[in-house]
């Protein structure tokens, strides 16, 4: 019974040990990819900068002040006051929280929701694959910013739902890949070992399934955080995100058009704060799927 | 039976028969993704809000109306038959009415869609004409600088926020260098004067020889088309890439080269012509792609198409409005997947039996 024990989780785990390998090879290849090793470095570096905004920023983000609205860029406001007097940098840096506080809740929802329903497609098939799956397909085939638009109408503005609205939209890729992935494993022979020995179904896909999809999965739902960010911010855009004071980019350039002929910097700044992290994550899911990319090896 | 019969070689009969065939695979699934959308927007229209009444009728509407709406609605009938009144109304598109303007939601939609369909066709082009020559050069350059830095501008495109690239356009190109018209489809004092005919105001103003709102128009579609089309190059492009790359280490290019083809007849000649089925596909989908983009672009553009539409009902919670305009949208992405389909299917040899 222990030896049998011990066959399968040495099966596993030298399953594990080749992942590791795999993982290893694929940093070495990672690696080269210049733009993806910028992006990365710039992602580390947000992610500094949005933890430690309390103590790096010069201003608070929501004092206002009045004598001093509108103010262009200066050495005092780097990236110059909005419509209230508020430091824009002061709240381009709160605003980086935000907005990967969103990432993160909506990867850390669609990740293992996406994971069971492919796992468990993969691991039954028959109709439990055909319902599973044509759902995913039906998902793929709708427009999932207009969905998710309409599920945050439904549900009311603000920042919990619009994340709420994203992880109903973006789980299908990631359940779609986890089948196919289910599928490779699901005839190995350490996984026969452990029915045979009387495993439960639940304790296959749960001790010897899911770990050995994550590495893929992770990198899927890194290659979609870009998509996050913009579809984040094009819902502040519309003042169905997060909600004003809350420092949020996409809210910050909805307020700023209203001044922007003669005031550019309100609305150009945050822009640009997008535009360098999306196109970040972007970066690095390109890396990282080039390096995944079984061709270029 | 009847099927099986009309499939006996017998020429065109089964020619006839094998092109159902052929349509009719792809055709099932788009009718149950059809399905699954009713089930997605009702549940999102008629479940998820605490109560649908209010957000149909709005706050200040008086008891006898919400009794009425509410009544029409079968709120007080199990799930499953408040949705087959849902869906038999949708089908005979009775979405009720808009609480914003007051009118039939359908009425509306007739109204704004044309504006959309125009901006969206525009950037369409703007985004192939751009996107597959920098998608075939990119190939073609494989692993030089010029991919490199193609490669950095297509990232660039699909990173950048598409409503702030339409602001910056609009204080760049009209505030600074008054190149381009600024917000809505036509100058105030242009507004009314072409009859509508099509609902597209540059064909409206062709057809009536009106050239003066022909380029007034021309001008405030130029920026808000090209905004959008870049939008989407960076995905053609992508895609063009990687076809030619399956073109090109192959035999038979190899063989055009030997016989002494220049560069170009062999790319454009050869190569590029068997990647055209497969960009068609790629194309309906950006076209997709677009359609949603609107949303946003024609946020700040006042453009008063769907997307516009759409917006305002969602800042005030106009659930028929909001529930109608995602069909519309839905239905128009599920019409390219099966365009998109079918012709993969019709054109492209390999698929043929």
């Amino acid at each position: 019974m222990t030896i049998a024990t011990n066959a399968i989780a040495s099966a596993g785990s030298s399953k594990l040990a080749r992942s590791m390998q795999l993982l290893l090879n694929f940093w070495k290849m990672f690696r080269t990819d210049l733009p993806g090793v910028v992006g990365l470095a710039v992602i580390l570096v947000l992610i500094l900068l949005a933890t430690a905004a309390p103590i790096l920023a010069p201003f608070d983000p929501y004092l206002q002040s009045l004598g001093s609205v509108l103010q262009p860029p200066s050495w005092e406001h780097w990236a110059g006051t909005d419509e209230l007097g508020r430091d824009i940098l002061s709240r381009l840096l709160f605003g980086a929280r935000t907005t990967l506080l969103i990432v993160i809740s909506v990867s850390l929802l669609i990740a293992p929701i996406g994971l069971c329903i492919g796992v468990c497609s993969g691991y039954f098939g028959g109709w439990v694959d055909k319902v599973l799956m044509r759902t995913v397909d039906i998902f793929l085939a709708l427009p999932s910013l207009v969905l998710a638009l309409a599920f945050v109408a439904a549900l009311g503005a603000g920042a919990e739902n619009a994340v709420l609205a994203m992880a109903f939209t973006a789980w299908p890729p990631i359940a779609r890949l986890a089948r196919a992935e289910t599928l490779s494993i699901r005839s190995s022979d350490f996984i026969s070992a452990a029915r045979m020995y009387g495993a439960s179904p639940l304790r296959i896909i749960f001790r010897h399934i899911v770990p050995l999809c994550l590495p893929s999965i992770v990198v899927r739902v890194t290659l979609s955080m870009a998509g996050f960010i913009l579809t984040a911010a094009g819902l502040g855009f519309l003042g169905l995100g997060a909600q004003p004071p809350s420092a949020e980019w996409g809210t910050m350039i909805s307020t700023g058009r209203k001044v922007m002929i003669d005031h550019w910097w309100v609305a150009a700044f945050p822009g640009i704060a997008i535009l360098i992290t999306s196109l970040s994550f972007n970066m690095v899911g390109d890396a990282l799927r080039d390096a995944m990319d079984p061709r270029t090896n | 039976m009847l099927l099986k019969a009309a499939m006996a070689p017998e020429g065109v009969g089964y020619r006839a028969a094998s092109l159902v065939k052929t349509m009719l695979g792809p055709l099932v699934s788009v009718l149950a993704a059809f399905l699954g959308l009713m089930i997605i927007i009702f549940f999102i229209g008629r479940v998820l809000p605490i109560d649908p009444v209010l957000t149909i009728v709005g706050d200040q509407a008086d008891a006898q109306t919400y009794q009425q709406v509410s009544h029409e609605l079968g709120l007080d009938r199990p799930l499953i038959q408040q949705f087959s009144i849902f869906v038999s109304n949708a089908v005979a598109g009775d979405f009720g009415r808009a609480r914003l303007t007051g009118n039939l939601v359908l009425s509306d939609l007739i109204k704004v869609f044309p504006a959309t369909i125009e901006l969206a066709t525009t950037g369409i082009v703007i985004g192939a004409l751009l996107g597959i020559p920098l998608g075939v050069i990119a190939a073609v350059n494989r692993g030089r600088a010029t991919d490199s830095i193609l490669r950095i501008v297509m990232l660039m495109g699909h990173s950048t926020p598409i409503f702030w690239l339409g602001l910056m356009g609009l204080l760049l190109f009209y505030a600074a260098l008054h190149w381009v018209g600024g917000s809505g489809q036509l100058s105030l004092y242009n507004l009314d004067i072409v009859p509508r005919t099509t609902g597209f105001i540059t064909v409206d103003a062709l057809l009536a020889g009106d050239m003066e709102v022909f380029w007034d128009a021309v001008n405030h579609l130029i920026l808000p088309a090209s905004i959008l089309g870049y939008s989407s190059t960076a995905f053609i492009a992508r895609m063009t890439r990687s076809f030619m790359l399956e073109q090109l280490p192959q035999e038979y290019i190899i063989a055009a080269r030997v016989k002494g083809l220049s560069a170009r007849q062999v790319i454009w000649g050869h190569a590029f012509r068997n990647i055209r089925v497969q960009l068609l596909t790629v194309l309906a989908l950006a076209y997709g792609g677009l359609l949603e983009g609107t949303v946003l672009v024609e946020s700040v553009f006042a453009w008063p198409g769907l997307g516009q539409y759409f917006t305002n009902a969602l800042l005030i919670g106009d659930m028929n409005a909001v529930m109608a305009a995602t069909l519309l949208i839905g239905v128009i992405f599920l019409g390219l997947n099966l365009l998109s389909d079918i012709l993969y299917r019709l054109l492209d040899p390999r698929t043929r039996q």
